[in-house]
């Protein structure tokens, strides 16, 4: 049996699914994930649901009956092994080989490990799976003095999550700002304040030197800069590395990620890739880049999809995403590596405000606080390439989606 | 379970059993229902699950968060004052029923 075999049941990996069966793609469809779980999303896994009753059914893309309903095969539980790119199969750990015409490689990103003994290492929590975060709230309940390593989005969230929770939590920032990668230091700074102000212990510049277990259980951490501090649970997020392990052993093109070209083809025509692992030219980017979001594997998958129905489709979407941490609802649009001047709208004291950031009088993204309509206009002005004047920009009387009409 | 009704752009009506606590946006995307997309998974940023409430329901929904309000100002089909983004209405018992229009495009 051929037809398309997808690898990864993340969002790009289930995206491909769906656009496949609505852009009428009839054949055979298998995925296959090594998560057990039928196709979840991960993202609130961070976020609310830990606060929302962690109840897994409602992270779901589908019911059970859609998979059976649109004949596709499931490999749940069941992790691919290896490519035979000749013959166009996939061994898969449990023995099975499936046949395909098209391959689509949505591996995803792994987990970055903390450095520390074999001892320690097994009792570091990660967040990226469900299974990370049945472990967490399996501890969550009795610890309450809690050490995040890593002031990304992820570390962030889950440290913002815990003091809703009422647990004490330190974040081991290495660098001298949260989000450094992401947001403008204007933002990072703002987002600073808050977590403190919410009674989290941001410590910048530093970063884990050892860590030891204590006779009643507990964690004692030596950091970098001298200080120590003890835990009941240490969460690490600390960023991943793209998943190319399959895509390398194969003989794909890696660099960085798998790399692929516009219409998310590998340098084989019959494999394509998306999501967290894939590298490519993005038009906005002034090199190959590698996007860890929602929104880059969703549309990256619909133009696999679209290509395997036979249209010529390419990539070339506005890059966005967001982040929910206490009150704040964080979103970013476009590409700002290279920016050279920012125009607030709004105020920072009212906790929503909207960041203009341009290279030159070229609007080049957009970074909002509780401010989603900006976000939704700001996505408009980027995609039709429409850059306000810095004095639009700046007047909160003037609507952002009035702008896009002219 | 509570049941809602979605009714789409052409008329026709899908009656879903949507379980207490999961919001009229994941019950519909979950049961592969066209019409509602919810690309931001339902954390009330970005309006494409926008949907017309049946107004005998409209006073048992919570109230409107602000960010609801200013993302209804930007939805692709036009704002009625029965407008609001179906990922921030939490099913409940009182809620059996709900009869949900949804809009042309999101």
């Amino acid at each position: 049996m051929t037809g398309v075999v997808i690898i990864g049941g993340g969002h790009a990996g289930f995206q491909c699914v769906d656009s496949l069966r609505k852009g009428g793609y009839a054949g055979p469809i298998a995925l296959v994930d090594a998560d057990p779980h039928l196709p979840y999303q991960r993202p609130p896994l961070s976020k609310g649901y830990l606060l929302e009753g962690a109840d897994p059914d409602t992270l779901l893309f589908r019911t059970a009956a859609y998979y059976s309903e649109q004949s596709v095969n499931l490999h749940l539980g069941v992790a691919a092994a290896a490519i035979d790119r000749e013959r166009h199969t996939v061994q898969l750990s449990n023995g099975l080989s499936l046949s395909y015409d098209q391959l689509v490689l949505a591996p995803g990103a792994s987990i970055r490990p903390l450095r520390v003994t074999d001892e320690i290492a097994d009792q570091v929590h990660y967040i990226k799976a469900l299974g990370d975060i049945d472990r967490i709230s399996a501890q969550l309940g009795t610890a309450q003095d809690l050490v995040v390593v890593g002031g990304g989005f992820i570390g962030l969230e889950f440290a913002a999550t815990a003091r809703k929770l009422g647990k004490n939590v330190s974040v081991l920032v290495r660098g001298p700002r949260i989000m450094n990668q992401n947001v403008t230091p204007e933002l990072s700074g703002f987002m600073l304040e808050q977590h403190r102000a919410h009674g989290a212990d941001i410590q910048l510049n530093t970063s884990i030197e050892t860590v030891s277990r204590l006779d009643n259980g507990s964690f004692e951490i030596l950091t970098t800069d001298g200080r120590t501090l003890s835990c009941d649970m240490l969460v690490a997020g600390i960023g991943v590395t793209p998943d190319t392990r399959l895509a390398e052993a194969a003989g794909l093109e890696c660099d960085e990620g798998i790399v692929v070209d516009a219409s998310c083809r590998t340098n084989d025509p019959a494999i394509f890739a998306a999501g967290d692992a894939v590298s490519f030219a993005h038009p906005l980017a002034d090199r190959r880049i590698r996007i860890e979001s929602v929104q880059n594997a969703v549309d990256q998958a619909k133009v696999i999809a679209a290509n395997i129905c036979g249209e010529r489709a390419e990539y070339d979407s506005v890059p966005w995403f967001w982040s929910d941490q206490y009150e704040f609802k964080l979103q970013m649009a476009g590409l700002h590596q290279g920016y050279d001047r920012v125009v607030q709208r709004g105020t920072t004291e009212s906790g929503k405000f909207t960041l203009f950031l341009y290279r030159g009088e070229r609007l080049i993204a957009v970074h909002t606080v509780n401010k989603p309509a900006d976000h939704m206009a700001a996505r408009k002005l980027l995609a039709a390439g429409i850059s306000p004047s810095f004095a639009e920009a700046a007047d909160e009387s003037l609507k952002l989606n009035g702008l896009l009409k002219r | 379970m509570p049941k809602v009704v979605y009714v789409d752009f052409q008329g026709n009506r899908n009656e879903l059993e949507v379980a207490n606590g999961m919001t009229l946006m994941q019950g519909a995307v979950m049961n592969g229902l066209d019409g509602i997309e919810g690309e931001c998974s339902g954390s009330c940023a970005c309006a494409t699950c926008h949907c017309y409430v049946d107004e005998a329901y409209l006073d048992k929904l919570p109230e409107m968060s602000e960010n609801e309000d200013e993302l209804l100002d930007g939805t692709a089909s036009e704002r009625l004052g029965t407008s609001r983004l179906s990922c921030q209405i939490r099913m409940a018992d009182d809620l059996d029923g709900i009869v949900v229009q949804l809009p042309e495009e999101q």
